[in-house]
């Protein structure tokens, strides 16, 4: 290199890394796990993801009282729910207190008239008041008819009873000592609505945090008395703080052991502040790129990506080894820069990958890797003594030679294993892949558990089948939800289906309601119908003047707004399957399955052509569960297709740089062989494997062919003692790639650990085998 | 003395076993109507009941049949004027009406629903722990002819009724009638189905 380029690389490298250092204090870190969600390909996959992200379930916070006996859990719950609902934090709590279920109950009867779709004009002529009201009277000789009488002077027509009875079927919680308590009656069960959206991370936590402190602040609590909680947006802070947490712990363990690694072989902190550069320069460039690529960078790209590129320190080390003899740099640098090329080739896969998170990951590899390997093949030379001192790394080469030449004679071994790792393999056929996209979140399975009985408690809507369309307003919104209820109701009655909900059960549209108030008979027509309906029934006119002031009532008052719900619990329901996005309005509305199993399936298909009636354009009914397993068998497929193509990739990449089929060949086998050894020896340990440890055989093979690549070139060129110098910096580079995978292999983090596992293993079989089959027999003829 | 001797014991163990019911012939108790109640593991019976309602100018008037099982499942079956199906269950009380969903009580949770036919089931199976639960009984007459009044213990059903007083004779209940506190009343007139 001339002497009058170095001050220019310098000051371009120094430029870059500064405007690199500028971008990325500007930009955003995320560690919440939407980036490891996939990307929902279809419009209406991305509609869940959507309502999953943004909707009223990420804001709930379900909660769980513990401890204690009944009557104190009960007071706990009504004290925490009025303390919290002072707090600001929360659009509304519920806990089955007596207060709301007045209100609930208030709103039906008050506004029977405006809310039940039995409101015609038929049902208010003569013949349909008699009607109504001798099967009112009729009512009144079951078993409840001594409550139920208390209606009739009112509600003679049975209105209200008629609209609770569209509730019936709809888990309510149940009560203990005026609370809402869990099955088995041993746990106090709150629902917290948060005012902030379910995205603002921060907002959450800080919501979570309320709820627990305001708990424990409560006077006189009793010892042993606890708190639980769960839901989205539990999930999300829990699943932030634990990838935070383990990212800055894993991140410093494999720095950690990545410079004693270092300090081992150089022994001189010199040497290792320069090896160090290009992986932070690489570092650098990476997250920049990301940056300006994504708009923010994931904790888990930066954590995992920094390990991906910790194998540019592999490149100094031979850079070293290589200056300190000052020969043959040509033929180092080809290997190198192939080495580079087979990598990149596998971490280019990432890149097409539907999961955000995982081509955050290959494109902050790439140019991570790229700049590393520029940074040392143009920066470092400029920045090393003039005279570089190695350590002198003979005696171990020696002894390290003598076990490599020993272990040439162990293919026959390498062959074994590989025979056994394929029939275990075999043996595991059927279940080799795990098609639960659950496997992938960090959320340990007792919470997990946790949420499915809280969920139960509260009698969550199951939200496995549903009916979803858009509508551009929320007066058409409900207008469509109340057409669509028409289809349901039918298929109902055709039992199809058990029952189903829609926010127009508790908000019918303005033209319904003004519909139904055209239907009520005015201050003159109602006496005379009513009398002449009254005959030959045991109920006098004079006892039901609150039913004629009733009816007046309603015609003359003003429709019902999402206002008039406040302080219902209808809110909730309303404000869940009504759900207002940037430029229109998302209906849901939740089927429930006949036999009320979550297992028993709906005849979707049935439902579909039933819904096609709407003639409404966009509306569909979607299994969530066969959704969510087909996403991720999408994905499988993808990352498997994508893998194979990486894997062509480098092979044809190592074809036309080793120009021999026969080298090629010496190169790939080993890879294979480490990829079959670790998938036999996942399987082994009873794990299935998911599309992580895809991604970590991806690895194996670009990571590993690096070793294969060093060994078979070491082969043709150089002198012994230089050979065994390369050895001995290959198996350094190796063990630092294993252990700091390895220590991501020990994450609680799935994603994490799934690649960590499958990446550490396979690289130390990929160095094994290459160094059994990729070697020549160099070292016996010199030694 | 020696005849005396020999007959001693078996006029002893005679007395033993005859004594409590000579000494409690004239004071009838509730533990002997529970257990005579006890005995019977299945009954079938129809019934009649009639309610007099403040608002309606004359009583309505339903019938059906009731059939228990021992220990705890009561089914009653309204048949006019309108059909209804209650099913007691354990804690479980289920209410089927034709053309209407199932819905299902718990007994806990919803005493005010179903404390009427608990108290049905309760003497039905001569369970006096289940009746104690939401009442407190007092028994009065004759094994021939007993009458047992029930009050309700709990606020939110005394605030509904007053009293259920419940008429039988021997193991044989025979009529039911519940006062509700704004002055209604119901009367049910139950008549056992021979068994085969």
């Amino acid at each position: 290199m001339k002497q009058n380029m170095r001050p220019l690389i310098m000051v371009v490298w120094l430029a870059i890394l500064l405007a690199c250092a500028l971008v990325i204090a500007r930009t955003k870190f995320v560690s919440d796990l939407s980036a490891f969600m996939p990307k929902a390909p279809s419009e209406r996959q991305q509609l869940l993801v959507d309502q999953f992200r943004d909707g009223i379930i990420s804001r709930l916070i379900m909660i769980g009282i513990e401890g204690g006996d009944a009557a104190g859990r009960a007071r706990l719950s009504h004290e925490l729910a009025n303390k919290l609902r002072n707090t600001g934090l929360f659009v509304g709590v519920q806990n089955g207190d007596p207060a709301t279920e007045q209100r609930d109950r208030a709103y039906f009867f008050d506004n029977r008239y405006l809310l039940s779709p039995d409101i015609t004009p038929q049902r208010f002529s003569v013949q349909g008041l008699h009607a109504a009201i001798s099967n009112s009277i009729d009512s009144l000789s079951g078993d409840a008819g001594l409550i139920l009488k208390k209606l009739i002077p009112r509600d003679p027509t049975g209105e209200t009873l008629q609209l609770l009875g569209r509730f019936n079927g709809n888990n309510q919680p149940k009560s203990m000592d005026g609370a809402w308590a869990s099955r088995d009656g041993k746990r106090a069960v709150l629902l917290a609505y948060t005012r902030a959206a379910g995205t603002d991370t921060d907002a959450q936590s800080r919501a979570i945090n309320t709820v627990r402190q305001v708990f424990n602040g409560i006077p006189d609590r009793k010892a042993g008395t606890r708190i639980v909680m769960s839901g989205t947006s539990v999930f999300t802070v829990k699943s932030r703080n634990t990838i935070e947490g383990e990212v800055a712990r894993l991140a410093s363990a494999s720095l950690l052991l990545v410079i004693c690694l270092l300090l081992l072989v150089y022994r001189s902190t010199k040497l290792l502040a320069l090896g160090l550069l290009p992986v932070l320069s690489g570092a650098l460039v990476g997250i920049t790129a990301v940056s300006l690529n994504f708009g923010q960078v994931h904790g888990l790209t930066l954590g995992f990506g920094t390990t991906l590129i910790g194998e540019a320190v592999d490149y100094s080390i031979y850079f070293y080894l290589q200056q300190a003899r000052k020969t043959h740099p040509g033929i180092f640098w080809r290997t190198i820069w192939l080495g580079v090329a087979t990598s990149i080739a596998g971490f280019a896969a990432l890149l097409f990958s539907g999961f955000p998170g995982l081509a955050q990951l290959g494109l902050y590899s790439i140019s991570g890797l790229i700049a590393a390997a520029v940074v040392t093949r143009y920066v470092l030379p400029t920045l090393l003594p003039r005279q570089l001192k190695l350590r002198d790394l003979s005696r171990p080469g020696l002894a390290l030679d003598s076990v490599l030449n020993r272990a040439t004679r162990m293919r026959w071994v390498v062959a074994v294993l590989v025979l056994a790792a394929g029939g275990i393999i075999l043996a595991h056929a059927d279940n080799i892949w795990n098609r639960n996209l659950s496997t992938l979140s960090p959320i340990s399975k007792a919470d997990q558990q946790l949420d499915l009985q809280l969920r139960s408690d509260l009698g969550a809507p199951d939200l496995r089948f549903m009916v979803a369309f858009t509508a551009p307003s929320e007066e058409q919104a409900l207008q469509d939800a109340e057409k669509t209820g028409i289809v349901l109701h039918g298929l109902v009655k055709n039992h199809v289906l058990a029952g189903f909900n829609s926010p127009a059960f508790v908000l019918p549209s303005l033209a319904s309601q003004h519909a139904r108030q055209a239907a009520l008979p005015d201050s003159v027509q109602a006496p005379q119908r009513l009398r002449q309906a009254l005959e030959g029934l045991p109920v006098k006119m004079e006892r039901l003047q609150g039913f004629l002031s009733d009816l007046q009532a309603a015609r003359a008052r003003k429709p019902l707004l999402r206002a008039d719900l406040d302080g219902t619990s209808a809110a909730l329901l309303v404000d869940s399957l009504l759900v207002r996005r940037a430029g229109d309005y998302l209906v849901l509305m939740p089927l429930r399955a006949l036999d009320g199993s979550v297992d028993h399936p709906i005849d979707l298909d049935r439902v579909q052509a039933a819904l096609q009636s709407t003639r409404l354009p966009h509306i569909f009914v979607i299994d969530l569960l066969e959704e969510s397993t087909s996403l991720f068998e999408n994905y499988r497929h993808e990352v498997m297709l994508l893998s194979e193509l990486g894997c062509l990739v480098i092979f044809a990449l190592l074809l036309v740089a080793l120009k021999s089929a026969t080298r090629t060949l010496k190169v790939v086998a080993p890879l294979v062989c480490a990829v079959i050894c670790v998938t036999a020896v996942i399987l082994l340990s009873g794990t299935q494997l998911n599309i992580l440890h895809l991604v970590g055989l991806l690895l194996v093979v670009a990571i590993g062919s690096n070793y294969a690549l060093f060994f078979e070139s070491g082969r043709q060129t150089g002198t012994p003692a230089e050979h065994r110098q390369m050895q001995v910096s290959l198996v350094v580079a190796n063990f630092t790639t294993v252990g700091s995978f390895g220590i991501l292999g020990l994450s609680s983090i799935p994603v994490l650990s799934s690649i960590g596992t499958t990446v550490s293993l396979g690289t130390l079989f990929a160095l094994v085998f290459s160094a059994i089959l990729s070697r020549g027999k160099i070292g016996l003829t010199s030694s | 003395m020696k005849f005396l001797d020999k007959i001693r014991p078996p006029v002893i163990v005679w007395l033993a076993l005859v004594l409590p019911t000579v000494a409690f012939a004239d004071d009838w108790q509730l533990p002997q109507l529970m257990h005579i109640l006890a005995q019977n593991k299945a009954r079938k019976a129809t019934f009649v009941e009639k309610k007099f309602i403040g608002i309606l100018d004359r009583p309505i008037e339903s019938s059906g049949d009731l059939s228990f099982t021992a220990p705890d499942k009561l089914v009653k079956r309204t048949l006019k004027p309108k059909s209804e199906l209650l099913i007691l269950n354990g804690d479980i009380l289920t209410i089927d009406q034709p053309g209407k969903n199932r819905m299902t009580v718990s007994l806990q949770e919803h005493p005010e629903v179903s404390a009427f036919i608990e108290s049905i089931r309760g003497t039905l199976a001569g369970d006096r722990s289940a009746l104690e639960n939401l009442y407190t009984l007092k028994l009065t007459g004759s094994p021939s002819q007993w009458q047992l009044i029930l009050t309700p213990k709990q606020a939110r059903l005394s605030n509904i009724f007053s009293r259920i007083l419940i008429g039988g004779s021997d193991a044989d209940v025979k009529t039911i009638d519940l006062d509700q506190r704004d002055g209604d009343h119901s009367e049910m007139v139950i008549t056992k189905v021979a068994d085969r």
